[in-house]
């Protein structure tokens, strides 16, 4: 069963990694508010436990400039509530810019136990298939091993007028999807995609906690 | 119990027991004894037939109740699955402490053979025996003269141990090993892993004083959490070098997460390996030369290599194969390059690589690899071309006008020489620490075997890799590994 994205992500700031701000609303009125308190623009998405597959249901919006496109946002998307999903609220969000996405990851091998993840191309890593794996729990010279391993590791380095990614950063956000593996062996998978670089910082924008 | 104790009775065994002995040259309880004996193992060899006749002109025993107690360590297994797990009881009782069980018909073969392997398990464990198998080629340890396998070859003693999942590969393994001298410690076969896994045979060479570093072939892993933090700790003290096969596809039930569908098993291994320190290669001649080099060269201190080589074509090569796969061709430094001037002739590339440009004369090549090894911004050394001048020797050596024309003598000069760059690459390796390789498809192409730089090198214990390609690739896991340590504070 899949934690809320809300939920989710609440998660991986217990455990040090650096998400993207954001406010559960539970109406238009309460996610205007929300926007406000975080600043334009903002996204709005549907959220719930159990939700997947909002992007194809139409359940994100991006880029909300101000409080009428908000307002309207939320009424609509609180309409395609499906039989079920009546607690579902509104995850208000301040919109992250970056032109660096990467996909981190935890899974469950079933030969080695927990196992993490990094990729390049967040929503497109399954495409790219630059990735790198390892065991956990791993230790910090493991996780910045594992970042060198990809191919394109040079994008990491500053780029076309980006700076460089703080890669103990990335490295410290791999060693806690390590732990959580370890020290929650409830949670099945955790999916942190996209992880957004913003100047120099990895922000996770998307995330899904799968438990048992 | 230490490793070293616990393995003791299965690599350096007082005695040998051998089960199902037959009379029949084709079958395998007949090459268990002959390979024993061939092969000049100096303990006492116990045969077991039911007839107790004669085999190989010694007298055998009718069951393992006739054989003395207390003169045996290890019992090697070749009967059927139904009276194994009896013997092994019997065999416990004698005083044996290790068995080899070569039979197969055990969990290879479906839920019976699975029950049985289970039995023959409870068995060893109940007489304290460490139990190898079932379903396994054999094993060799060369420090104990002890050839315990039905199979070639019998490999050259030396300073690597393997273990494998499969028979034939060790096989091919000690093929290797037989033919460029770079030898073995000890080398199993370790069949379907009933109670020895793997990772249990790594740890004993990671104890063990004999091993330089260990080889693997596996295709799975029983226990990949025990596998992986046994590995990580015997790779933080020696080598490993893995070689993996196949393996099952992957199963459904991770496929939820994205993380989960691109968790390959090949992917994870990868990453494991990466972690680990062990040196992952993708072919056994891969993984032999990378094992042959970490047991006959020092490790380096970094990864800028300096490629030395007869002529330029070589050191192109050389140097985008060192670009491909990670490592460093040093800009050559201005100092070095002012000693390498006053010995060359001036058309000499005056870069990394060193291309002599066959301006090489008496001296100057045990000079200069002395000066390029020792100077402190080179890690490593590729020596490309040994061999070059005995190869045209040849040429003059089986012509029509031999030794007149003074042939003779400068036929003979180009072969002293060559076994002189042979030994100064090897002194010079030694003298200052550092990775020396040369590299010469002679040592493949050379099948009449008459070019003494092979030989040469070989003499001195090393490798002549076949190719500048190889070379770069073993030197890689060298760098790769020392990297690994360093990284790590070892």
């Amino acid at each position: 069963m899949f934690l809320s994205e809300f939920d989710s992500k609440r998660l991986l700031r217990e455990y040090g990694i650096g998400t993207v701000e954001e406010a559960l609303a539970r109406e238009a009125d309460e996610a205007a508010r929300r926007a406000g308190e975080l600043g334009y623009p903002v996204a709005v998405k549907l959220c719930a436990a159990g939700l997947a597959h909002k992007t194809e249901r139409g359940l994100v919006r991006l880029g909300l400039a101000d409080e009428p496109a908000v307002r309207a946002a939320a009424a609509d998307l609180l309409g395609r509530r499906e039989p079920g999903e009546g607690d579902a609220r509104l995850l208000v969000q301040r919109m992250v810019g970056g032109r660096r996405e990467l996909i981190l990851g935890l899974t469950r091998d079933r030969q080695f136990g927990p196992c993490v993840m990094v990729g390049f191309g967040g929503i497109l890593a399954e495409a790219v298939g630059d990735i790198a794996f390892r065991v956990a729990p791993l230790s910090r010279t493991d996780a910045l091993e594992m970042l060198s391993d990809l191919q394109t590791a040079h994008l990491l380095d500053a780029f076309r007028g980006e700076p460089a990614v703080d890669r103990e950063a990335l490295a410290a956000a791999l060693v806690a999807l390590g732990r959580i593996g370890v020290e929650h062996p409830e949670v099945r998978s955790i999916d942190v995609n996209p992880m957004i670089v913003c100047g120099d910082r990895p922000v996770a924008v998307d995330a899904l906690v799968e438990r048992e | 119990m230490s490793t070293i104790e616990r393995f003791r009775p299965l690599f350096f065994p007082r005695g040998v027991v051998i089960s199902g002995v037959s009379v029949h040259p084709g079958k395998w309880g007949f090459l268990f004894l002959h390979h024993l004996v061939r092969f000049g193992y100096e303990g006492k060899v116990f045969p077991i037939r039911r007839d107790g006749a004669e085999v190989l002109e010694r007298r055998s025993y009718r069951s393992i109740e006739e054989i003395p107690s207390g003169e045996a360590d290890l019992l090697l297994v070749c009967t059927p699955t139904a009276i194994n797990e009896g013997l092994l009881r019997a065999a416990g009782r004698k005083g044996v402490r290790a068995a080899f069980v070569a039979a197969g018909g055990y969990g290879e073969t479906g839920e019976e053979g699975g029950r049985l392997e289970r039995a023959l398990v409870a068995a060893a464990d109940e007489s304290g025996m460490v139990l190898a198998g079932p379903n396994g080629q054999g094993l060799v340890s060369t420090g104990a003269k002890l050839c315990a396998q039905m199979a070639a070859p019998y490999p050259p003693p030396g300073r690597i141990s393997a273990v494998s999942q499969s028979g034939n590969l060790l096989s091919s393994f000690g093929h290797y090993a037989t033919m460029t001298g770079v030898g073995i410690s000890k080398a199993i076969s370790c069949g379907n892993s009933a109670q020895l896994g793997i990772d249990d045979y790594l740890e004993y060479f990671a104890d063990d004083p004999d091993t330089a570093v260990s080889f693997a072939y596996l295709e799975g892993v029983r226990d990949g959490r025990r596998f992986f933090e046994r590995v990580l700790r015997c790779s933080r003290r020696k080598p490993v070098v893995v070689l993996k096969g196949g393996g099952t596809p992957r199963g459904q039930s991770a496929a939820s997460s994205h993380t989960g569908s691109l968790a390959s098993d090949d992917r994870v291994f990868d990453g494991l390996c990466r972690q680990t320190g062990m040196r992952r290669a993708e072919t056994l001649e891969e993984a032999y030369e990378a094992a042959a080099t970490f047991a006959t060269q020092p490790l380096p201190r970094g990864k800028r290599v300096l490629i030395f080589t007869a002529a330029g074509g070589w050191g192109v090569l050389c140097a985008d194969a060192c670009v491909r796969a990670g490592l460093e061709v040093v800009a050559l430094p201005p100092d070095l390059r002012a000693e390498v001037d006053a010995l060359l002739p001036s058309r000499w590339s005056r870069g990394n690589p060193v291309d002599m440009a066959a301006g090489e004369s008496r001296e100057t090549i045990p000079t200069l690899l002395d000066l390029v090894t020792r100077h402190p911004d080179v890690d490593a050394v590729l020596y490309l071309g040994i061999g070059i001048q005995a190869a045209n020797a040849e040429v003059l050596r089986s012509g029509p006008f031999y030794p007149r024309h003074g042939l003779g003598r400068i036929v003979a000069f180009h072969q002293r020489q060559e076994a002189r760059y042979a030994e100064a690459a090897k002194e010079v390796s030694e003298r200052y620490g550092k990775p020396v390789l040369c590299a010469s498809e002679l040592v493949v192409t050379d099948r009449a075997g008459r070019n003494p730089a092979p030989r040469a090198v070989a003499a001195g214990g090393r490798i002549l890799y076949p190719s500048a390609h190889r070379a770069v690739r073993a030197l890689a896991h060298l760098v790769g590994y020392a990297g690994w340590r360093r990284r790590r504070g070892l």
